[in-house]
């Protein structure tokens, strides 16, 4: 491409004062594939980088709009006669600090909790879960990563005792022959990632034919919540297709016979029947991966959101495993991380039931390791907490939380069952929210705190590859705001904490990070700002001394015998089945155009031009038996909530199935619908399927 | 009641060991019922639905038993293989064995299946009542092995009975090399679940590959090194008699007993027989409506009557079983489901038609109130897949029938239309939401090639995928313009 270091369309660009001729190199704020782009002035342009190639989709090329938008928020606001008005800083910290140590008097430690999200740097991400378990003693401390990364991440362990999105270079896949991709929309939610994808071998498992079907030689397209089945199904193909890879099931995993068990029920007409998809093309999915020399597959959200969601990837990687593919270079296993540092978001500390560099609070061994790294006693750690849906849904009632501080999240709208989720923030004694902008959850708070973003502050993410990278500050914030480090400093002081143990140098946090991680899983310790100033392609684990590590698994997997697992799971379907009043089934999703709650997206008016509103795509015969038609409104209903939103008659939908993107607030909100049923292992919400109707509104 | 309650099932076939398994996961500690299982069979529980896999090779022997072998006492089950049942003493509530023993009830379910029918031609029995040498029925994972054992390349096979059975071993044999000739009684294949027409293009796609037809014939005499003499005639040679000729539920033991037998052994929506403590479920049992040698009924008998048995949903009620039936064959997709001999020309259905014996295509569909009633779905994958969701989900057809007739709508075409034909407001990329109209207007302004417009409009710079489109947009407004 020649786009590389050219500022299009916009008028020049006046580069701030310290910004040098030609623009700061960094990383895109959105999702993790984390495209390198040039910041020149408040301007963006790609540049070449691995993951991205030189492409930028439109999220990426408007992003510079974030750093100028009128809605940003510049100085605290407090909640006063019911209104928010402006505060001073000291007012509003202290505030919350005395708010704090009110509630932990009465309440105890877990009266307060912490909701930390996946767009957070690592040093953020790091230091909340810190400040949770040091300065607030709370156990009640969680993410919205939950609602992303945490079936994927559950079966992973289960299977290889490891998990990594992908355990190997983004790059990887342009050599492949066949790439199954399943419940993942790369082409809308992080486009450039399709460079890396050959169309005449890549398959797409989606329930609807979304931009990434489209492009692909084979789409499959199962009834919502019936992927289990699907995996179940194609894997018997394979078996029974004489696909068996017998020498590496014998060598490298254990467990296949009792998968085989379950596998043996499923026959692909059977599988056919549950969902929809013909045992023709089960076959013919099999074949493809088998007789591909390299081949991958990848998990998206659609196949993990789910309340059998941990289960559902496990199916998927049951597959993977016969074929013979993780741990084998130039082919694999993966699972396509969401938001921009999905990835080390969940290795910091800031799950309910993890110690930084991916440790389980319940270890003992971790325990005493990161207590040393902070100077605490390791008695003094809180144990594993409430997970993310389970900690919103307790807040203000009789056990649960009676403060929270949310940072880097908009639960409002991200959240399942959000009216529900909505009353629960509205029965805390105080809410605390640090945004760039007056996001739907801020709205609701008694405390905003305003606080720097991507282009304005300094720090790490490691992308959906596991490579960690380093975003660069290209220009200085605007007055009045501070970094989340800097709020986190400022509080855990007023707390009674020691300064030095909340350091607001991200670089100083960094070190810190890297300390607490040596010898965990995700260990960081190698790692450190000039070398990645240097532009070092460093993927974790990278323990002291080391060059990092693109490609996991080569030769053992991470479960003590070497071997991956093969876990027997069983198909049972949606948690919640249609029935008269609810006849169909809602799926929700993502457009090209917004990133998650849209709180960042929606402010950008060219994003806004290219899709205003939210949407229901529905087939053409079903929105005509509700007597609509294309760019009619309609009520969307579930069980648990109703939307108003536009209808899009869509021939490609299937008739029993409506799609609803969740970017949008109010009465819009795709969430206001959504079945927080919860995942047995992962605590993943039901997000992608639940019984639905649809009328003339 | 105190304790667990005494179940005993007869029969360790899919639907015995199904039905085990549905109540030890309701009842995973044995706190509610104490199982027995009595299998007379030597081998554990197996797949049966699979055995055409292992006939046709896909499939080793080991691959299709449903249990590990330390199933039972890893799940306290009393599990007696090899164990023949003498009779049923209703009075006593006891199960007595051919070895005198006997076991105690509280609830009885007979799961004892089907048994093959051998018709009744010349030289297929030997004096002893047994199958003459040569002749092979196709029910059991033994009958699976002597056939493999009696199979030598490239020698002819005779199957008798074009049904479903019979057809996927045919066409398992012939995968293996064998010259294999079906003869059925009726003048077309499957009669059951194809019309005359369906039936029709079903033998010639067999045929295709490499499978002979006597339709409409009967074996009269089989003489065993040569094959059989046909009622027209003709004479068919093979060295193996592969019977595939119909099933009978094997209802001897209820009979005995005194227990309502009708073509089945007669149960309610409770899966009860005439003797309540005794239910019966899968082949052996007759429920209206359902027809037998299915596995997906047995399997849907076995959820409802582990949620009475353990108690889980003493409301649970079995009421009948849709059937899909379908032809698991290599390179021949059928399928069958509802009502398929409804004539075209019937006033009360819609009945549409499709056929193209040429390539192996046959579709007919009986819609019924804007809902599949039936259809027959030969050589189109994804027409069946997809007609078998709206009959089984209920779903009104959608307004235009041939799209359900050819199956899901065809792929897009790609952006490779003619840019002249595009409107203005046609998105030509996506990642940037870029229209047509603003790349002309761009090139317009002085943007040339696809990096003059990707710099000038972002097109092309996301995922890359429209750069062709772009491409060919940037030389067709050097052409016309």
């Amino acid at each position: 491409m020649t786009t590389t270091e050219r500022t299009p369309v916009a008028a020049p660009a006046t580069s701030a004062p310290h910004q040098p001729a030609g623009g700061v190199n960094t990383h895109c704020p959105y999702c993790a594939l984390q495209c390198g782009m040039t910041v020149t002035g408040k301007q963006v342009a790609p540049r070449e980088f691995p993951t991205n190639r030189g492409g930028l989709c439109q999220k990426g090329w408007t992003s510079g709009a974030l750093l100028d938008s009128a809605a940003r928020l510049t100085t605290p606001l407090m909640r006063t006669g019911g209104q928010l008005r402006p505060a001073s800083w000291d007012t509003a910290l202290d505030h919350v600090a005395a708010k704090i140590t009110g509630i932990q008097r009465e309440y105890g430690p877990d009266g307060v909790a912490v909701f930390g999200g996946g767009g957070l740097t690592n040093e953020k991400a790091y230091l909340l879960g810190k400040f949770a378990r040091v300065a607030l003693r709370t156990s009640q401390v969680d993410y919205n990563g939950r609602f992303c990364m945490s079936s994927a991440a559950a079966a992973g362990m289960r299977a290889f005792g490891l998990d990594r999105g992908l355990p190997f270079p983004v790059t990887d896949l342009d050599e492949a022959d066949a790439v199954l991709l399943v419940g993942a929309n790369p082409a809308e939610t992080m486009p450039p990632f399709m460079r890396h994808l050959d169309p005449s071998g890549l398959i797409v498992i989606d329930p609807r034919r979304t931009a990434t079907a489209e492009q692909a030689s084979l789409h499959l397209q199962p009834a919502p919540g019936t992927d289990l089945a699907l995996a179940l199904g194609i894997l018997h193909s394979v078996v029974a297709d004489g696909f068996l890879d017998q020498s590496y099931v014998d060598e490298r995993t254990a467990g296949f016979e009792d998968v085989w068990r379950i596998v043996a029920r499923w026959w692909p007409e059977h599988v056919e029947r549950v969902t929809g998809v013909s045992a023709a093309e089960q076959r013919r999915a099999g074949a493809m991966l088998a007789t591909a020399r390299n081949a991958y597959l990848l998990t998206g959200r659609g196949t993990e959101q789910h309340a059998t969601g941990a289960d559902t990837v496990t199916a998927w990687i049951n597959l993977a495993l016969a074929l013979g593919l993780p741990g084998r270079r130039g082919s694999g296993f993966g699972c396509i991380t969401g938001q921009g540092n999905g990835q080390g978001g969940r290795e910091h500390g800031q799950k309910a039931d993890q110690l930084p560099g991916y440790r389980k609070i319940d270890d003992p061994a971790a325990r005493e390791h990161v207590a040393g790294v902070w100077g605490v006693h390791p008695a003094d750690l809180p144990g594993p907490g409430r997970s993310a849906y389970e900690l919103l849904d307790a807040l203000g009632e009789q056990a649960g939380p009676r403060g929270l501080l949310v940072f880097g999240s908009n639960v409002v709208v991200s959240a399942p069952h959000s009216a529900h989720v909505t009353d629960r923030l509205d029965a805390l004694d105080m809410l605390v929210v640090a945004d760039i902008v007056l996001s739907e959850t801020a709205q609701r708070a008694d405390v905003v705190l305003p606080i720097t973003q991507w282009a304005e502050e300094e720090g790490t993410l490691t992308n959906l590859e596991g490579r960690i990278l380093h975003r660069r500050r290209a220009l200085a914030p605007p007055d009045g705001v501070r970094t989340d480090l800097e709020v986190l400093h400022a509080l855990a002081g007023l707390l009674g904490q020691p300064p030095e143990r909340f350091p607001s140098d991200p670089e100083t946090v960094f070190a810190e990070l890297g300390a607490a991680s040596a010898g965990g899983p995700a260990d960081y310790s190698g790692v450190n700002y000039p070398r990645l100033r240097a532009g070092e392609a460093l993927h974790w684990p990278v323990p002291a001394g080391s060059d990092g590590t693109p490609r996991m698994f080569l030769d053992r997997f991470a479960h003590p015998d070497g071997r991956a697992r093969f876990v027997p799971v069983e198909h049972v379907g949606p948690a919640e089945s249609p029935d008269d009043d609810y006849p169909l089934r809602a799926t929700t999703g993502r457009v090209l155009a917004h990133y998650q709650s849209g709180a960042q997206t929606r402010l950008v008016s060219e994003l806004m031009r290219a899709v205003p509103e939210s949407f229901v795509e529905v087939h053409p015969d079903t929105a005509a038996r509700a007597g609509l038609c294309d760019g009619a409104r309609a009520t969307v209903a579930s069980r648990r909530g109703t939307v108003c939103v536009t209808v899009r008659c869509v021939p490609s939908m299937r008739p029993d199935v409506l799609f609803l993107p969740f970017h949008f607030p109010g009465e819009q909100s795709a969430n206001l619908l959504t079945n927080p049923a919860l995942d047995p292992t992962s605590r993943m919400p039901e997000f992608k399927v639940c019984a639905a109707r649809l009328e003339a509104a | 009641m105190t304790g667990p309650r005494k179940v005993v099932i007869i029969g360790y076939g899919m639907a015995g060991a199904r039905l085990a398994d549905e109540i030890r996961r309701r009842d995973r500690d044995a706190e509610r019922v104490e199982l027995t299982v009595l299998g007379e069979e030597p081998h554990r529980a197996y797949n049966r639905v699979l055995l055409s896999s292992v006939l046709a090779g896909s499939l080793r022997t080991d691959a299709v038993t449903l249990h590990r072998a330390d199933w039972a006492a890893g799940h306290s089950v009393d599990l007696r293989l090899d164990t023949s049942v003498h009779r049923i003493d209703r009075e006593r509530r006891e199960v007595l064995l051919d070895g005198g023993e006997a076991v105690g009830y509280d609830a009885l379910v007979l799961a004892t299946g089907s048994r093959p029918l051998i018709p009744p031609t010349d030289g297929l029995l030997a004096e002893d009542g047994t199958p003459a040498p040569g002749v092979l029925t196709f029910r059991t994972l033994d009958d699976c092995e002597r056939i493999l054992a009696g199979l030598r390349p490239g020698a002819p096979v005779a199957v008798l009975g074009g049904g479903l059975l019979g057809l996927e071993a045919a066409r398992g044999l012939a995968g293996r090399g064998s010259r294999v000739t079906v003869v059925h009684p009726v003048g077309h294949l499957m009669e059951r679940q194809l019309d005359p027409a369906g039936g029709g293009v079903l033998a010639r796609r067999l045929g295709e590959l490499g499978i002979e037809f006597k339709l409409n014939t009967k074996a009269m005499r089989y003489l065993p090194g040569d094959g059989l003499k046909l009622d027209d005639g003709g004479h068919v040679p093979a060295e193996l008699v592969v019977v595939s000729a119909g099933v009978r539920p094997e209802t001897a033991l209820a009979s005995t007993a005194g227990i309502d037998v009708d073509g089945g052994i007669v149960v309610d929506t409770a899966l009860r027989t005439s003797d309540s403590r005794v239910h019966a479920i899968g082949d052996c049992a007759r429920f209206p409506g359902t027809p037998a040698g299915l596995v997906q009924p047995a399997w849907e008998q076995a959820a409802v009557l582990a949620d009475l048995l353990t108690g889980t949903d003493v409301s649970a009620r079995y009421r009948g079983t849709p059937v899909v039936t379908r032809l698991k064959a290599r390179d021949v997709d059928v399928a069958s489901l509802g009502e398929v001999h409804t004539a075209a020309d019937d006033p009360e259905a819609e009945v549409l038609c499709l056929t193209d014996p040429t390539r192996g295509h046959y579709v007919k569909l009986v819609i019924r109130d804007e809902r599949v009633a039936g259809a027959i779905v030969l050589g189109a994958p994804d027409a069946a897949a997809s007609v078998t969701q709206f009959y089984d989900r209920g779903m009104p057809v959608p307004a235009d029938r041939l799209a359900l007739l050819l199956g899901r709508s065809l792929p897009m075409a790609s952006a490779s239309a003619s840019p002249a034909d595009l409107p203005a407001s046609a998105v030509i990329c996506r990642c940037n939401s870029v229209s047509k109209g603003q790349l002309v207007n761009a090139w317009l302004q002085g943007a040339r090639g696809v990096s003059g417009l990707a710099e000038a409009t972002r097109a092309s710079t996301g995922c890359g995928g429209c750069r062709d489109v772009v491409d060919g947009l940037a030389s067709w407004l050097v052409n016309t313009a």
